[in-house]
């Protein structure tokens, strides 16, 4: 890695997390754009959750995480605090690496 | 501070723990692969993106190049951009203000803003969660990076499994409406199924049309 690798890195990516705040200022968008946006950022969590839970690099696997992930669905379902759900997807993941 | 305020402050703390180790790992896994600690503290400061970081430390250290390297984190990063685009509501103020705020739009400050009942707590929860994943990350970074390989593996902890579950649980409130459900859905399956297609990063923007997959949900149940 060198400075300039990282300079442009850097500055690529504050380019992509400031161009929504920039260019739409504080101008209200048509309530249909904003419902828009934010389903958007919704899908694309969604997305996050999914690759970050079951891709290794670039191929799909099952492990530990999934564990977790689905303690973590079952501690929703209970309503537990969110201080909660991310302890027992945690534990749980960890668990599964103590025990496999 | 109220009640709800709190609660944010609670939850952002809990995850900025997770985010603190996760970034002790990663100045580790800098270090080892060659770069010195102001760089690798520079980075975690500069670019401000998790992900990115390790894959553009990963390819250098695996010579793959640095045009890939930042290639790649650059695509990986590409979600911000919708993602600032949504917190835009959020983020009103100054254009002085508007640029600093832009430095703390992460998946995290944004789930976590989006899933507030309304703008002022989702404002609270962007700067509350934004600042304290920021100073977490700077932390855990720096100690990474001058302990060296005294850390230990913080996937033995699970914490690898906290980020996905902590998205999840934010999610939530937003999934009882139906065209929610089928973006998330859609958008989550496209990009498994994107993944051992395409390169690291692109799955997630492919998810997109997810997006189009609610909105027709949506469309057709309105006359």
């Amino acid at each position: 890695m060198t400075w300039s690798a990282l300079l442009v890195l850097a500055a690529g990516t504050y380019a992509m997390k400031a161009a929504g705040p920039v260019a739409l200022g504080n101008r209200a968008l048509p309530p249909r754009a904003e419902a828009m946006f934010a389903l958007l950022a919704v899908t694309l969590l969604a997305a996050l959750v999914a690759v970050s839970t079951f891709a290794d690099g670039r191929s799909l696997t099952l492990d530990a995480r999934a564990g977790g992930l689905a303690a973590a669905a079952v501690a929703i379902r209970l309503k537990a605090p969110f201080v909660a759900v991310v302890a027992a997807a945690a534990a749980t993941a960890a668990l599964l690496r103590v025990a496999f | 501070m109220d009640a709800a305020e709190r609660r944010i402050l609670r939850d952002g703390i809990a995850i900025g723990v997770a985010v603190g180790v996760i970034g002790a790992s990663f100045g580790v896994l800098a270090r080892t692969a060659g770069l010195d600690p102001l760089m690798i503290c520079a980075m975690s400061a500069l670019v401000f993106a998790g992900g990115s970081q390790f894959l553009a430390v990963a390819v250098v250290a695996s010579g793959g190049g640095l045009l890939p390297a930042v290639v790649g984190g650059l695509m990986l990063n590409a979600r911000h951009i919708p993602f600032g685009l949504s917190l835009a509501p959020v983020l009103r103020g100054s254009l002085g203000r508007r640029l600093i705020s832009s430095q703390l739009v992460i998946d995290e400050s944004t789930a976590f803003a989006l899933s507030q009942p309304d703008r002022r707590l989702g404002r609270r929860a962007f700067y509350t969660v934004g600042i304290t994943l920021f100073l977490c990350w700077q932390v855990g970074t720096a100690l990474g990076a001058l302990a060296g390989g005294t850390i230990g593996d913080p996937a033995a902890l699970g914490i690898d499994a906290a980020f996905p579950a902590g998205l999840l649980a934010l999610m939530v409130p937003r999934l009882r409406e139906a065209e929610a459900r089928v973006a998330a859905l859609t958008g989550a399956i496209l990009a498994l199924a994107a993944t051992p297609l395409l390169p690291a990063g692109t799955p997630i923007l492919v998810a997109s049309a997810g997006a189009i997959a609610g909105m027709a949900v949506n469309r057709s149940r309105r006359p």
